[in-house]
């Protein structure tokens, strides 16, 4: 049986959700998110330095499920969203954790992780270094992303990319990041 | 040359180019899906000025926000804006962040450090 994405994704997000979503990932669910989140942070007077890391690395995160997500797998429930993904917006002590969700075909997953390994063994200064290097000599994809996605949220956070592979069926893997934001750096 | 100028909306910048000042603003948030489609107008147009700059241009870029996306389509206005620093003529670039954005004042750097061209760091304290 293939696992349960719904509830994996509910516990991870139990408490003080602060926006939940699942669907298609187009530019008017990314505008709206940015929105809702941008809002709820004004209203609580969060401080601008974390609120600017908040919307910027959830920018990040929706224009790679926007310019990056595969297709559906054929069994799964919702077939109509092209650009299928999940995400949870939660505060938590130290900050906010954006949490996301999208299918990767088994075919990409090798490749991916290789990028958030590179990532996450190199330092700080390396990640710096890292990005000027993309941002300088990479054309921007077809699909429309620069490579830099990843990158700018490992280097605005401070922190490792959480992350998992859940496998959906032989085709299809279900791939999670689970993202700290948070003011200590 | 006909200045260019496009009011700024949640997601793209207030951009205004004059070619007869030489002063040339983008400002505002640039978090575009499609960051190519916006910029690409803008990189054109400097490519025509580049023939004819004048001897002085002043560039202020004042973001709040901008993508990873827009991030290659600046280094492209950049990049102009060194080949016309290169055929000897002045530019200077000031790059605008808010006191508390660090963030925002390393990419400043990021891209002083890859362009030849003056850049000053100006601090907006409100």
């Amino acid at each position: 049986m293939a696992f349960d994405i719904e509830n994996y994704f509910k516990d991870l997000g139990r408490n003080n959700v602060i926006l939940y979503y699942k669907g298609n990932v187009d530019s008017d669910v990314i505008n709206h998110v940015l929105d809702t989140v941008e809002d709820k942070m004004v209203q609580v007077n969060e401080q601008s330095k974390l609120r600017k890391k908040v919307y910027n690395v959830l920018v990040e995160t929706l224009q790679n499920l926007y310019h990056h997500v595969d297709k559906v797998p054929d069994d799964f429930e919702d077939q109509t969203s092209e650009k299928f993904g999940m995400l949870v917006v939660q505060k938590v002590d130290s900050g906010y954790k954006i949490i996301t969700g999208n299918f990767v075909n088994t075919d990409n997953v090798e490749k991916l992780e290789e990028k958030i390994k590179r990532i996450n063994r190199s330092s700080h200064e390396e990640i710096k270094e890292l990005y000027k290097f993309i941002l300088n000599h990479q054309r921007i994809s077809a699909k429309g992303g620069g490579g830099l996605g990843l990158v700018d949220i490992a280097r605005k956070t401070g922190h490792k990319l959480e992350y998992a592979f859940k496998e959906y069926n032989d085709k299809y893997s279900f791939f999670y990041l689970n993202i700290l934001v948070d003011e200590t750096e | 040359m006909e200045p260019i100028i496009i009011e700024g909306t949640p997601k793209t910048p207030t951009v205004k180019f004059d070619a007869a000042e030489g002063v040339f603003e983008i400002k505002g948030r640039s978090i575009p899906e499609n960051s190519v489609e916006f910029y690409k107008p803008l990189v054109d147009w400097l490519d025509n000025y580049k023939e004819s700059p004048l001897t002085k241009t002043v560039v202020n870029i004042r973001l709040e926000y901008f993508n990873t996306s827009s991030s290659k389509c600046i280094l492209d206005v950049f990049k102009k804006l060194e080949a016309i620093h290169k055929a000897k003529n002045e530019v200077e670039v000031n790059w605008y962040y808010e006191e508390d954005d660090e963030d925002m004042l390393e990419a400043g750097e990021d891209y002083e450090s890859i362009i030849r061209v003056p850049f000053k760091m100006i601090e907006i304290v409100e």
